[in-house]
C-alpha cells in the first residue's frame, strides 16, 4: 500500500512538472520539417526566452487532432491545403496563415554516378523498385504522380508493380536507404546538406513539372491571444530562420 | 453511404485474408517448438529466447518494420544471403509480408502455447513415454489435444493480429496494389484522406470480425470452473 502511494505521488510530481509556464507553447510541426525547425526553436530560444516545444508527426493526423481540440499554438503544415481547411472551419486565428517554406522534389538513388542531370535514368533505366509517397497521402507523392505523367510513364511503372509506396515521405527514403527500391522521389531536404546531396547521386527534378509545394504554417483559434506563439511565427520569417531553412534543402 | 464493396477493397480484403491464413499456419509450426523448447527447463538461454519472441509487442511497428527493411534488404545478411543463392528479394513481395507477419505474431503464439506447456508439466510426457511413444507421438496423441484450448487462441490471434497489422506491413510491403496492399493500409488512407463513410464500412467490418473473432476463442476456451462443471456432469 505505502508503495502505491509513493508510486501515485511520483506521477501526479511528474504531471504538475509538465504544466506550462508562461511563455512556452506546443507547436505541432510537419515531420519533414523536423530537422530545420529543431535548429530555429533553438536559436528563438537563445534570441527570445521563450520556449517552444515541438511535436512532431503527419499533416493528416495533426489536423485530425487540431479538430478535436489539441493544445497545439501553431501548426507547421507539409502542404498549404490542410491549413486552408483548418481556416475555412475558424480553427485558426484569422490572416495568420503564411508560407513558411517550399519544399522541391529530388530523384534521388544511393548509388554513385547512377542518377544522371536530366533525370532520363526514370524513363530509361533498368530499376526494379522506385519509392514514392503515397500521392493520397503526401504532397510529395502528389508531386511525384505529376511528374510520372508528364513523362507519361506512370501507367507502365503502374502495371509492372514497380512502384512501391510510403505512407509518408519519411518512409520513402528510407525505401531507398536500405537499398529495396533503387530510386526515389522524394524531398530534397531530406538528402541534402550544405548545398550538395549527402550521398549517392540525385537530380533536382525541375519545378515546371509538378505544382509548387507549398508549406504553410498557421496560428490556431486557442493561441489567438499567445505572445509566444506570435513571436515564433515572426521569427520564422525572419532571416536568421530563412538562412536554416534554405540550408536544409528548401526554397523560399 | 453504400454499403458495397468496391472491387479495390475487395482485392485488399482478399489479400488481408490470404495473409492471416499463410500467418496462421507459419507462426503454429514456428512457434510450437519454441514454446516447446523454453517450456521445458529453466535456464537463461531459454528464457532470452522466450524474450525475444515478445520483442515485436514491445518495439513500435514502424521501427520494426524499418529493421525488417534493412536485414532483408540488398544490404542486410538476409538480403545478401538471398541474392547469393540467386533468390527475390523479400520486400515488396507477398512472401515478404507473411515472414513479416509471421514474426509479429510469434508472441501471441508462444506465449500462450508455453504457459499451457508449463502447466501441464512433466506427468502426461513421462506416463507417455513409460508406455514407449516416441516424443512426436506423445505430442501428438497426448500433449495437444491437452493443450487444445491453448492452440486455438494462438490460432485465431496469429490469424485476426494479422488481420489488423499495419505498420510493419506497410513498410515491408510498399503498398503495391494486386501485391501487398492489405486491408489496414487502405482503411489508413481513408481515414488520412478523410474519406470517413468507407472508411466506416470497412472498420466497422473490421469490428464486427474482431469481435467474432474474441467470442470463439472464449466459446472455445470455457473458463476453467464451467469446463470442470461439464466434466463432472
Amino acid at each position: 500500500m505505502k508503495r502505491i502511494v509513493l508510486l501515485l505521488s511520483l506521477a501526479a510530481a511528474f504531471l504538475f512538472a509538465q504544466t506550462a509556464l508562461a511563455d512556452q507553447f506546443l507547436g505541432a510541426v510537419a515531420s519533414n520539417f523536423e530537422g530545420p525547425a529543431k535548429l530555429i526553436a533553438a536559436e528563438f530560444e537563445k534570441d527570445t526566452g521563450h520556449k517552444a516545444e515541438l511535436s512532431f508527426g503527419s499533416t493528416g493526423s495533426f489536423a485530425s487532432q487540431i479538430r478535436n481540440e489539441s493544445p497545439f499554438g501553431i501548426f507547421l503544415a507539409a502542404d498549404a491545403s490542410t491549413p486552408k481547411a483548418l481556416e475555412d472551419e475558424g480553427l485558426t486565428a484569422p490572416g495568420t496563415r503564411f508560407t513558411y517554406a517550399q519544399g522541391a522534389l529530388v530523384l534521388w538513388s544511393t548509388t554513385e554516378g547512377y542518377v544522371d542531370d536530366k533525370g532520363d535514368v526514370l524513363k530509361t533505366g533498368d530499376y526494379k523498385h522506385l519509392a514514392v509517397a503515397d500521392p493520397a497521402l503526401a504532397p510529395y507523392g502528389a508531386a511525384a504522380y505529376e511528374l510520372l505523367k508528364a513523362w507519361d510513364i506512370l501507367t507502365k511503372l503502374e502495371g509492372e508493380q514497380r512502384l512501391v509506396t510510403g505512407q509518408n515521405i519519411g518512409q520513402t527514403v528510407q525505401f531507398v536507404q536500405t537499398g529495396n527500391a533503387e530510386l526515389g522521389l522524394v524531398a530534397q531536404s531530406q538528402v541534402w546538406k550544405d548545398g550538395k546531396f549527402t550521398s549517392g547521386s540525385g537530380w533536382i527534378v525541375s519545378p515546371d513539372l509538378y505544382s509548387p509545394i507549398l508549406q504553410d504554417a498557421v496560428i490556431l483559434k486557442s493561441a489567438a491571444d499567445n505572445v509566444a506563439v506570435k513571436a515564433f511565427a515572426d521569427y520564422l520569417k525572419g532571416e536568421k530562420a530563412k538562412a536554416i531553412i534554405l540550408s536544409f534543402g528548401y526554397k523560399l | 453511404m453504400s454499403l458495397a464493396l468496391t472491387p479495390d477493397e475487395l482485392t485488399t480484403i482478399k489479400i488481408s485474408l490470404r495473409l492471416a491464413a499463410w500467418t496462421m499456419c507459419f507462426s503454429l509450426l514456428i512457434g510450437t517448438p519454441i514454446a516447446w523448447w523454453v517450456s521445458r527447463r529453466d535456464s537463461l538461454l531459454r528464457r532470452m529466447v522466450a524474450s525475444i519472441t515478445t520483442m515485436p509487442m514491445v518495439i513500435p511497428p514502424t521501427v520494426m518494420g524499418f529493421y525488417l527493411l534493412f536485414f532483408l534488404g540488398p544490404h542486410g545478411p538476409i538480403g545478401k544471403t538471398f541474392k547469393f543463392l540467386g533468390l527475390e528479394l523479400l520486400p515488396f513481395s507477398f512472401s515478404g509480408l507473411v515472414i513479416a507477419s509471421v514474426i509479429c505474431s510469434m508472441p501471441f503464439v508462444v506465449q500462450p502455447l508455453a504457459n499451457a506447456f508449463i502447466a501441464l508439466g512433466e506427468r502426461p510426457l513421462e506416463a507417455a513415454s513409460t508406455l514407449g511413444a516416441n516424443l512426436f507421438d506423445a505430442f501428438v496423441t497426448v500433449i495437444m489435444p491437452q493443450t487444445r484450448p491453448a492452440f486455438l487462441t494462438a490460432a485465431i490471434m496469429s490469424f485476426a493480429h494479422a488481420i489488423g497489422e499495419f505498420g510493419v506491413v506497410l513498410m515491408i510491403g510498399g503498398n503495391i496494389p494486386n501485391r501487398t496492399r492489405v486491408l489496414s493500409m487502405q482503411i489508413y488512407v481513408y481515414v488520412e484522406n478523410m474519406n470517413y463513410a468507407r472508411a466506416h464500412v470497412l472498420s466497422g467490418g473490421l469490428v464486427v470480425f474482431a469481435v467474432l473473432t474474441m467470442l470463439a476463442t472464449q466459446m472455445l476456451n470455457p473458463p476453467q470452473k464451467a469446463r470442470s462443471e461439464r466434466r463432472s456432469r
